[in-house]
């Protein structure tokens, strides 16, 4: 699974983009997110507030219910500020 | 479909008159040209903006503007929308984005123009950074942008 970062969550976390592999309790993109906020304080403090967490699945957007499997691109990012 | 993603500028006269060329059922474009402002805060008591950083997700963003173009179209009888949005470095006064709707009539084309950009401003992947004097920081979306994409929910034009 490809997991992308942007903006202040790209800079808090430190990458922009890199390949996870998480267990197999991990379905959907909410169990995710909770799963990337065990993996170092960088990845708690970015994902703490999942109010401003918006996340997109294969380039769509989509709820904190929505499925993930591998193979999956997940991207996490603010509230979009273009225009 | 004319939606592009690009870092260099564009020329406002050339995209408008290229939307409607040959196609003598156009009755008017509407357009809007937004610019990187050099105060956070129209009324002047905001930090300077030496320079802006517009990010963006490749790929996505494509995808999102090519699905607000087509509900525009859903929407409005318009006969050719243009959406150009730049990413990268930009300056006070510099271009960021270009909206355009040519229809047979003018409500067609203004009202499909400001969904556009209403639309746009909520699900485009962009986010931009701005540089002042206290250092670099991310603009904050705003409730204002969110109420005016929502009222095109509630709305039937």
């Amino acid at each position: 699974m490809r997991i992308l970062y942007f903006a202040w969550l790209r800079a808090k976390i430190g990458t922009a983009e890199e390949e996870v592999a998480p267990p197999a309790g991990v379905a959907t993109t909410g169990d995710l997110i909770t799963w990337l906020q065990s993996r170092g304080p960088n990845y708690a403090d970015a994902l703490a507030n999942r109010a401003v967490v918006k996340v997109a699945v294969n380039q769509d957007y989509v709820s904190m219910d929505h499925p993930v499997a591998p193979g999956d691109e997940v991207a996490l990012f603010p509230p979009v500020t273009g225009g | 479909m004319a939606i592009r993603v690009q870092a260099e500028d564009f020329d406002v006269g050339a995209e408008l008159a290229a939307l409607s060329d040959g196609n003598p059922s156009i009755g008017g474009v509407a357009s809007f040209v937004g610019l990187v402002r050099d105060m956070s805060k129209g009324d002047g008591s905001g930090d300077s903006v030496s320079a802006m950083t517009l990010e963006h997700y490749p790929g996505m963003t494509e995808r999102q503007l090519a699905a607000i173009e087509a509900e525009a179209r859903t929407r409005w009888p318009l006969d050719g929308v243009l959406i150009i949005h730049r990413y990268g470095r930009l300056l006070p006064g510099d271009r960021i984005v270009l909206a355009a709707c040519a229809s047979a009539h003018r409500a067609a084309a203004f009202e499909a123009c400001w969904f556009l950009m209403d639309w746009l401003k909520t699900k485009a992947p962009f986010w931009k950074q701005e540089e002042t004097p206290a250092g670099a920081r991310w603009v904050a979306a705003k409730e204002e942008d969110d109420q005016a994409a929502e009222r095109w929910y509630k709305r039937a034009p």
